[in-house]
């Protein structure tokens, strides 16, 4: 199995915050963290596109790199975990990662950090599957449970693609070969007469006789 | 007219050294699972375990895994 990857289709995602909910929820994360967040390039401007961002899970982690404790891991799957009872909430990873991922809840008295707290692509922690407090402390174990992580799920256009890496990207490659490029994207052939991808210009077809 | 500058020549040699300090003492990251730490296939007493996969089997959780993607993430499967 190749290592689990998250990857966001920015033609598909409408902005539409179901993952970032979905996560919310199925985690119970406590306020003022937000593992999974919602970025929209060019709001507003015609062209303007939204990705969706949390723990990348990457494969050279600059997170686990920094970590003065070394309480990052990496499980078979690929996925990077930590473990919170090790964690002495400094703050470093949260520095490091160029996607914001790593989070620290703002409920601490006199501003204190406490511990960190990211994706964990819905599996859980150090703790045994399924118990308390692996719940209380990582949020929900889906993979244990044969499932795939909630904001890929509940993604409402399938932007969001979660899970083995090979999957992943033959479903996205799949995708970009049927939908083709540029303008072609938004089905601009079929509004404007001109070339869609792989049919013949719109314009230079017989018109019929005008009413 | 060729000569380099001392002072190019020292900071170049200088950020040459630097350079060369900051990549071999990258830590190869080989952190493990703590050994108490349970592999996603081995499965949970969970009452919400998705059906039609064999807890404990590694293959089984794979399978299930791959499936479910195609199934939920990938429309073409259902379309074409």
């Amino acid at each position: 199995m190749a290592r689990m990857k998250f990857v966001c289709d920015t033609e598909r995602c409408i902005e539409c915050n179901s993952c970032v909910t979905a996560c919310k929820n199925e985690h119970e994360v406590p306020w003022g963290v937000n593992r999974r967040r919602v970025v929209t390039l060019n709001d507003g401007v015609p062209g303007e596109h939204s990705i969706s961002v949390a723990c990348m899970h990457c494969s050279d982690a600059p997170c686990m790199a920094v970590c003065p404790v070394n309480c990052f891991y990496r499980t078979d799957e690929g996925v990077v975990l930590h473990d919170k009872d090790v964690c002495i909430g400094c703050g470093y990873c949260s520095y490091a990662c160029p996607f914001g991922a790593p989070q620290f809840p703002s409920q601490g008295t006199f501003g204190v950090r406490g511990k960190m707290d990211k994706c964990t692509f819905c599996a859980g922690g150090p703790e045994d599957n399924g118990s308390e407090a692996e719940f209380e402390k990582y949020g929900r174990n889906r993979l244990a449970e044969g499932k795939l992580p909630l904001c890929a799920e509940m993604c409402s256009t399938k932007a969001l693609l979660a899970g083995d890496g090979d999957v992943v990207a033959d479903i996205f490659r799949t995708r970009v070969v049927n939908r083709g490029k540029g303008a072609e994207v938004w089905g601009w052939g079929t509004a404007y007469a001109s070339r869609q991808a792989g049919q013949p210009n719109v314009a230079t077809e017989p018109k019929g006789e005008k009413p | 007219m060729n000569k380099i500058p001392r002072f190019v020549q020292l900071t170049a040699s200088c950020a040459t050294l630097v350079f060369l300090l900051i990549g071999c003492g990258e830590r190869p990251q080989t952190a493990r699972p703590p050994a108490h730490a349970q592999a996603p296939y081995k499965g949970t007493s969970s009452h919400f375990v998705a059906p039609g996969w064999e807890q404990g089997n590694k293959a089984s959780w794979e399978s299930q895994l791959r499936s479910r993607m195609q199934n939920t993430q990938n429309e073409y499967s259902k379309v074409h």
